[in-house]
């Protein structure tokens, strides 16, 4: 198998890379267990509700922020592939990158601050 | 491994890509709307149900994600587990069948009928 040099690795792209691939995934992982669980818990407005109760257990809300995060770190990364793919480009790459991050982290932040 | 499959894979990829863009942004945005002052099943049903635009859009949204996941699993799967050929493709088939049965239950549950 051909493998990247440590100069690709050390590009921040390469980074960009690992969390698009990672933060992928945690979701495919994630997505049939809350696709299950709410359908679960809609057999009636108690059972939903015993599943709200479970939501509001501080751990719980841990996981769920980093979910949110991962979601909105996902979705920044794949703008920031098909911007690669299909615009013209060529010295933006680090600034693509960061911008990623950094709208990643704002949905973060806006979704702790409105828990 | 045809050259055909693969481009049309990564053509459902991108395209899928551009549609949860759109639906992820929308699900960040309810999310974190929805979540200020808590959240109760009654309050969140009685909002829900007989919903025909929620319906419409969260069923789009699991369809491109039950095709979104398993293609992006597949890349994964063989460049890091080296699991490629037949067996791979059969269970990524069964993954994304598994991912639109269960969100489109999801989605009828919470968008569907009356309370």
């Amino acid at each position: 198998m051909r493998r990247n040099d440590h100069r690709a690795r050390r590009h921040p792209a390469y980074g960009a890379f690992l969390v698009h691939r990672i933060s992928g995934i945690l979701l495919a992982l994630f997505l049939p267990l809350h696709l299950w669980a709410l359908s679960q818990s809609l057999q009636g407005a108690a059972q939903f509700d015993q599943l709200l109760a479970w939501t509001a257990a501080p751990s719980v809300k841990v996981a769920e922020w980093g979910i949110v995060v991962l979601l909105a770190a996902h979705l920044t990364g794949g703008l920031r592939l098909l911007a690669l793919e299909l615009l013209p480009w060529r010295d933006w790459q680090k600034s693509l990158a960061a911008l990623a991050a950094a709208i990643a982290l704002a949905f973060g932040l806006a979704f702790a601050l409105a828990l | 491994m045809s050259a055909r499959r693969e481009t049309l894979l990564w053509l459902a990829q991108r395209a899928s890509a551009a549609v949860l863009a759109l639906c992820v942004l929308v699900h960040l945005a309810t999310i974190i709307i929805a979540v200020q002052g808590g959240l109760s099943a009654a309050e969140i049903l009685q909002r829900t149900r007989g919903n025909v635009l929620g319906l419409v859009f969260y069923a789009t949204f699991v369809a491109a994600a039950a095709v979104h996941a398993p293609i992006g699993l597949r890349a994964t799967l063989g460049e890091w587990l080296g699991w490629r050929g037949a067996s791979r493709d059969v269970a990524l088939v069964l993954f994304a069948l598994a991912l639109a049965v269960l969100g489109l239950r999801a989605v009828m549950g919470v968008f569907g009928g009356a309370a």
